[in-house]
């Protein structure tokens, strides 16, 4: 059957459309399948008995009466499940001699930070394993806790660890001068230092501790019923986890199927394998019945690994006429008591990127990690590179007050002009496009830079009670997380590809199967756009699987803004892959050379006449295998693997303005600004978006959030009351627009955005409420900048003696009000 | 055990309960509301919001035998006769979520804020919603979403808009 | 998330609550609107042998006008209240507080009986209650007793509410035609008050007749600021006069050092709060 093609009405491409995404249908429904909805008949039900210490041998655990009471199927220790010489995996070994202690699935001789689980309870049901939680005792002789990174490092420091012999995780360091990439910023210094003309700014910034706080807490089910054991978690990750598995507990990787069903939410806090992960594991293997753990909220934000927490010194050198010379960064960073899956190497993530958009002709990066007995740190959303973006953004504020220059003509001395790009940095990475000016002046147009200065002046001049700050943070950041060489070069335990499949099915309609895992992303619809436009098939007919290793064998999950950069590119060589395959056929069908046929819209015409045959009918006919070529398989199903070359360097020019109340030290955000390149931009509904929720965790790093231990090394902040998210009547509207200048690096041009507006946006708010309060000699204020830290940054500016503040001390917040959850007393007690 | 006779989106259930199950759990384990989320421990995430008695509540807040002899309605009865809420629409328009947990929760207050007041402006949207967090959005397009359906719901409003699409539909 | 086991009742009326209350001993507690009791019984920071539901009870659900006074049920939710004219009109300042409170889904659900007998010190009522000198009616097994605001905040979470007692109604005198605000200075929207400040004024030809002025999280009580109002009386409603009355707001406080604020940064937020709401009800 020969039909004449379609008149050639071209459809308008899907890529660039603002398409409402098709995963919403379910979402808004309530038609969803979070993890902890699955319930498979017989589950038993998980509690985890954790350490209320931070730090603490662990003299006996007496199960008898928690064994004992209703519905519960056992109470198991680390020894009892055989499983305490089991460690969880690290899978970034940093340097060769990096000190890596066994991270156990429950804490058998002594707890190394507060909640770490000490004793699993399974029962009939989650209330009966809650209930008999409270009657395992365990005996604890408390140890002193190491909860200063400074201090854990000094001689005679108590260890967490004393079998590593040492605090320190390991210290990495690049130097450009030893590297061959640049000069020598010891060299930089000392010519700074003796040259009148020149300047040497140092601060001391602190990052503070984070908790992702993703919405959906975590939970796993484990299934040991079939032929293959079934985990269904709350993970980014999937492909990994399934691997774990293996290295982890010796399950056979063909006998582990991994589901990650919708997920609430990672923002690399889902990046794990977590104990309870494989606790479950174990206990569904011992009991042979399906195991469901949940996480309450308050056990998620005690013991999901955290993220940030970095002390930065950093020195920068720079002629008096504004040209910076010499950067140099010196970094602790708090690993927690173990090691995550690739926590030693979040800091690493950051090295490349501390020189940000300037051509700094010398840079040297030193970090230690270090252990101590708080939760864990890993990948939190930017996962390093936000913590370089804040040091770097923060001290060309510096220097900019330093050498009296406005700051952005500072920065804009500095940085690498668009036409010098393809540009090598100092530090070795080639970015390939961008142009920040183009970003900057449509931002600062926007903004109204010169308007709200003029206005600062009038505030200052008047006294105002009320005065402006303006803040700016020109970022870049590399994702597209990566070359599988470049992770080779620095030790990460897995390659940077990423897995693809299209299988046409008999009626025309399409599978992709991508092995990036979506959580919130949109992958759905943005894929589907892909595929449409490059098959020439409705974006309807087209389905993205995922999440699912029986379904997605193959693939590196999501995380550092890589599912389009990567899991894009692996999809339009394997649709490329298919269309190649079903030219063969359509060649044979309409009788004519492969070179005449031309492929557009989806169908294969014989160029110069009207014959035709659409891609659906290329797909059926090969179904039928009644007539295909001469020794050719009946499929047009195509796998690829991408592997980048070059990560890819969004980048763009974020402004604040702040309000800030001089009598209360109140911070209201009045107004934001950013203009980013993501490159090509395949879905703007969606780019917005993955925008507006970046912005909005920058912000609250900026002015909301922290995690504080207290001095006995508990978390303080271990509930949604202490730990306070930003709701919306806490955030402005934000005015975010997007450039595009696309990616060489991959054949789509997409630079990924999903943690653009985080790296972005805290030192825009810093800058911004320094800028306000400078005046009256204010030089640092710690982050979050709350109402309190400004105004007692004030008063100590202006020689007024005030309070320490109780940072382990609860205040009242939601439902709690003023009982602390930590030390509960008045009508509770 | 106490009794507990409520109707859930349309559906009239009596059940024995423990006098501790929280509405949330009732819902989620007894009748397979699983549309229905737990987000956190202390009232601060709304992700547990439904109707009780026509007014907004976080069903982690309530016990289920409080909820003895009343209505609830949770984000699966919304949409009516295969049709969605505007709102629910409103938030596919507007892009108003990503990871989807907190959006059941999310659009039962808003529905609940569009019934007090048809016509919020910005902040009164901002208000209206402090009780659901949300970790995805930064909440601009979910302010978006209240605010065109309340338009849409405006009496008077066009009929295109006033018929929503299928719930079923999914192909947008 | 789950709590501990507890037995429960709903009884139909106050004496058969306070049967059920005396009945119950020590373990039991009473749930009214249950938004600050059940949060604590998630966490299993509390666990009751007996919870008993006053939700029951139709008597103490209700607004009415009675005399010079305005009687609000103990179980009257705070989204009642927000909605009645006769709030309003006589005792806005209850109702500008109680518009502070928590979230829409909370205000569903919390009573104003309740948030009274929590005692919070944080909490945003006991403060206009204080200032407006509301009488609270309490019932026990003799029959009701009257005990007014001033003696009803006795300590942290602790009120003159005896054992086997329940907090019935709460009356209000009427403000009719007085200035008020409530100023509400928290770290998120979600966070308690750091401090608050319920200020009513009477002005009179642009002179400062009366003035009621309570403060919310400023010892372990809502204290009730009496050197400011004293300051005020005669007082030009100008900014200045005010701001210098305000100066007092600290007489007679204890003020919380947490990690939102030092003792220090509260007691100087309660001088500029208390200007700021005095300014806005005089306005």
């Amino acid at each position: 059957m020969t039909t004449t093609a379609e008149p050639t009405t071209t459809p308008s491409p899907e890529v660039g459309k603002a398409r409402v995404r098709k995963e919403d249908a379910r979402l808004i429904t309530g038609r969803t399948r979070y993890t902890d909805a699955i319930t498979p008949q017989g589950t038993l039900h998980v509690h985890v008995v954790r350490s209320p210490l931070a730090h603490a041998k662990i003299l006996g655990v007496d199960k008898a009466e928690a064994a004992a009471s209703p519905g519960v199927i056992g109470v198991y220790t680390a020894t009892d499940l055989g499983v305490e010489s089991v460690g969880l995996p690290c899978a970034w070994p940093i340097t060769p001699d990096m000190k890596a202690p066994q991270r156990p699935l429950l804490a058998s001789d002594t707890v190394h930070f507060a909640g770490e689980g000490v004793a699993v309870v399974v029962a009939r049901s989650a209330a009966e394993a809650r209930d008999a939680a409270d009657l395992v005792d365990v005996d604890y002789e408390e140890m002193e806790p190491v909860l200063d990174m400074e201090a854990a490092l000094a001689e005679g420091a108590t260890l967490v660890h004393p079998d590593l012999g040492t605090n320190e995780n390991a210290t990495w360091v690049f130097d450009s001068g030893e590297a061959g990439t640049g000069g020598s910023v010891a060299d930089a210094i000392s010519a700074a230092e003796a040259d009148p003309d020149s300047v040497v700014v140092k601060r001391r910034f602190r990052q503070q501790r984070l908790i992702p706080a993703f919405m959906e807490p975590r939970s796993c089910v484990v299934d040991p019923t079939g032929e293959q054991m079934v985990i269904y978690a709350a993970t980014q990750i999937p492909h990994i986890l399934r691997t774990m598995t293996t290295v982890t507990m010796g399950v056979p990787e063909s006998k582990v199927r991994v589901i990650a069903p919708d997920v609430g939410g990672g923002f690399g806090g889902k990046i794990g394998v977590l104990p309870e992960e494989m606790l479950c594991v174990a206990l569904a293997q011992k009991l042979r019945r399906p195991v469901k753990w949940t996480e309450t909220r308050s056990e998620s934000l005690l013991a999901a690994h955290h993220g940030r927490d970095q002390i930065q010194d950093i020195t920068i050198t720079a002629k008096r006429d504004g040209t910076v010379t010499g950067l140099d960064v010196h970094l602790l960073a708090d690993m927690g008591a173990y090691l995550g899956l690739v926590g030693p190497g979040v800091p690493i993530l950051g090295a490349f990127m501390f020189n940000a958009i300037y051509r700094i002709p010398a840079l040297k990066f030193t970090c230690t990690n270090v252990f101590t007995t708080k939760t864990l740190t890993d990948a939190y959303r930017g996962a390093g590179r936000p913590e370089a973006t804040f040091a770097i953004e923060r001290i060309m504020d510096e220097l900019a007050v330093e050498l009296g220059r406005d700051p952005m003509e500072l920065r804009q001395q500095n940085w690498i002009p668009h036409e010098e790009f393809p540009f090598t940095t100092v530090v070795g990475l080639t970015y390939d496009s961008g142009n920040y000016e183009q970003a900057t002046d449509q931002a600062m147009a926007t903004f109204d830079y010169a308007g709200l200065r003029r206005e600062q002046e009038e505030r200052r001049r008047n006294g105002d009670p009320v005065q402006l700050g303006i803040g700016i943070s020109t970022f870049t950041e590399m994702c597209g997380l990566a070359p599988s060489r470049v992770l080779g070069s620095l030790s990460y335990g897995a390659g940077g590809w990423e897995a693809a499949s299209v299988r046409m099915l008999a009626t025309g309609k399409v599978e992709v199967i991508t092995g990036a895992s979506a959580h919130g992303q949109g992958h759905e619809t943005a894929f589907s756009q892909i595929v449409a436009d490059r098959l020439g098939v409705p974006f309807e007919d087209v389905e993205i699987l995922h999440g699912d290793t029986q379904i997605s064998p193959k693939g590196l999950d999501t995380y550092g803004s890589r599912s389009l950069a990567v899991g894009g590119p692996a999809i339009t060589m394997a649709v490329d892959k298919v269309i190649a395959k079903a030219k063969k056929v359509a060649a044979h069908l309409l009788e004519a050379a492969e070179d005449d046929l031309e492929f557009a819209n989806g169908s294969f015409t014989v160029r110069g006449t009207d014959k035709g045959k659409a891609i659906q009918e290329i797909a059926f006919a090969t179904f039928m295998a009644h007539d295909l070529p001469e020794g050719m398989e009946p499929s047009l199903d195509a796998d690829a693997v991408y592997d980048p070359e070059n990560f890819s360097f969004p980048h763009g020019t974020h402004l604040a303005a702040v309000e800030i109340d001089t009598e209360t030290g109140h911070v209201d955000l009045r107004k934001y600004v950013c203009v980013d390149d993501v490159g090509v931009v395949i879905n703007p509904l969606i780019v917005e978006g993955q925008v507006h929720g970046g912005l909005a965790q920058g912000i609250a790093q900026a002015l909301f959030e922290e995690a504080n231990y207290d001095e006995q090394g508990t978390l303080v902040n271990g509930t949604f009351v202490d730990y306070t998210l930003p709701s919306a009547a806490d955030l402005p509207s934000f005015d975010t627009a997007v450039v595009s200048t696309p990616a060489t690096t991959n054949p789509l041009g997409v630079k990924g955005v999903g943690e653009a507006g985080t790296i972005a946006s805290t030192p825009a708010i810093v800058n911004a409420v320094l800028d306000a309060v400078r005046q009256f000699g204010v030089t640092d204020i710690e982050m979050p900048t709350t109402s309190q830290r400004v105004w007692r940054a004030i008063q100590e500016a202006q020689g007024r003696a005030t309070q320490e503040t109780p940072v382990d001390t609860h205040s009242p917040g939601a439902g709690l009000g003023s009982i602390d959850p930590n030390n509960p007393q008045g009508e509770v007690q | 055990m106490a009794q507990v006779r409520v109707t859930v989106d349309g559906v009239n259930y009596a059940d024995d309960v423990e006098p501790r199950t929280l509405l949330v759990h009732y819902l989620r384990e007894r009748l397979g509301k699983t549309g229905t989320l737990v987000g956190c421990d202390t009232s601060n995430c709304g992700a547990c919001t439904v109707h009780l008695n026509g007014q907004s509540v976080k069903s982690c807040s309530v016990l289920a035998v409080q909820a003895d002899g009343g209505e609830v309605l949770t984000i699966e009865g919304l949409a009516r006769d295969g049709k969605l809420h505007p709102v629910q629409e409103a938030f596919n328009e507007h892009h108003a979520l990503q990871c989807g947990y907190c959006t059941p929760g999310m659009i039962m207050q808003a529905v609940d804020l569009l019934g007090d007041n048809p016509d919020p402006d910005e902040r009164e949207v901002r208000e209206g919603i402090e009780g659901n967090l949300c970790r995805c959005t930064g909440y601009q397009n979910i302010v978006r979403a209240v605010q065109s359906a309340a338009q849409k719901m405006k009496p008077g409003a066009t009929a295109d808009a006033q018929t929503p699409a299928s719930v079923a539909g999914g192909g947008n | 998330m789950i709590p501990a086991k507890f037995d429960y009742v709903k009884p139909a009326s106050v004496a058969d609550a306070v049967r059920a209350l005396r009945e119950g001993g020590d373990d039991a507690k009473i749930i009214a609107g249950g938004q600050s009791l059940l949060p604590v019984l998630r966490l299993r920071l509390a666990a009751p042998s007996l919870v008993i539901d006053l939700g029951g009870i139709p008597e103490l659900r209700g607004i009415r006008e009675d005399g010079d006074r305005i009687a609000i049920g103990a179980m009257t939710s705070y989204y009642d209240i927000l909605r009645d004219d006769l709030v309003t009109q006589h005792v806005a300042l209850l109702a500008q507080a109680t518009e502070t409170v928590a979230d829409n889904q909370v205000r569903h659900r919390g009573t104003l009986g309740g948030s009274l007998a929590h005692a919070d010190p944080a909490g945003d009522l006991g403060a206009p209650a204080l200032a407006l000198d509301a009488e609270m009616v309490i019932a026990g097994e003799t029959g009701t007793r009257t005990v007014p605001a001033a003696e009803f905040f006795v300590d942290y979470f602790t009120t003159a509410i005896g054992e086997g007692e329940i907090l019935t109604e709460i009356r209000f005198p009427k403000y009719t035609g007085w200035g008020s605000h409530y100023e509400k200075f928290n770290r998120t929207a979600q966070a308690w008050s750091m401090c608050a400040v319920a200020a009513a004024v009477r002005v009179e030809g642009g002179t400062i007749a009366e003035a009621r002025v309570g403060l919310t999280n400023m010892g372990t009580t809502p204290i009730r600021a009496a050197g400011v109002e004293q300051a005020l009386i005669g007082q030009p409603a100008s900014a200045e006069a005010i701001r210098t009355a305000a100066d007092r707001a600290t007489e007679g406080t204890a003020a919380p050092s947490d990690a939102d604020a030092a003792a220090d940064y509260r007691e100087h937020l309660a001088r500029v709060l208390t200007g700021r709401a005095v300014l806005a009800a005089a306005g």
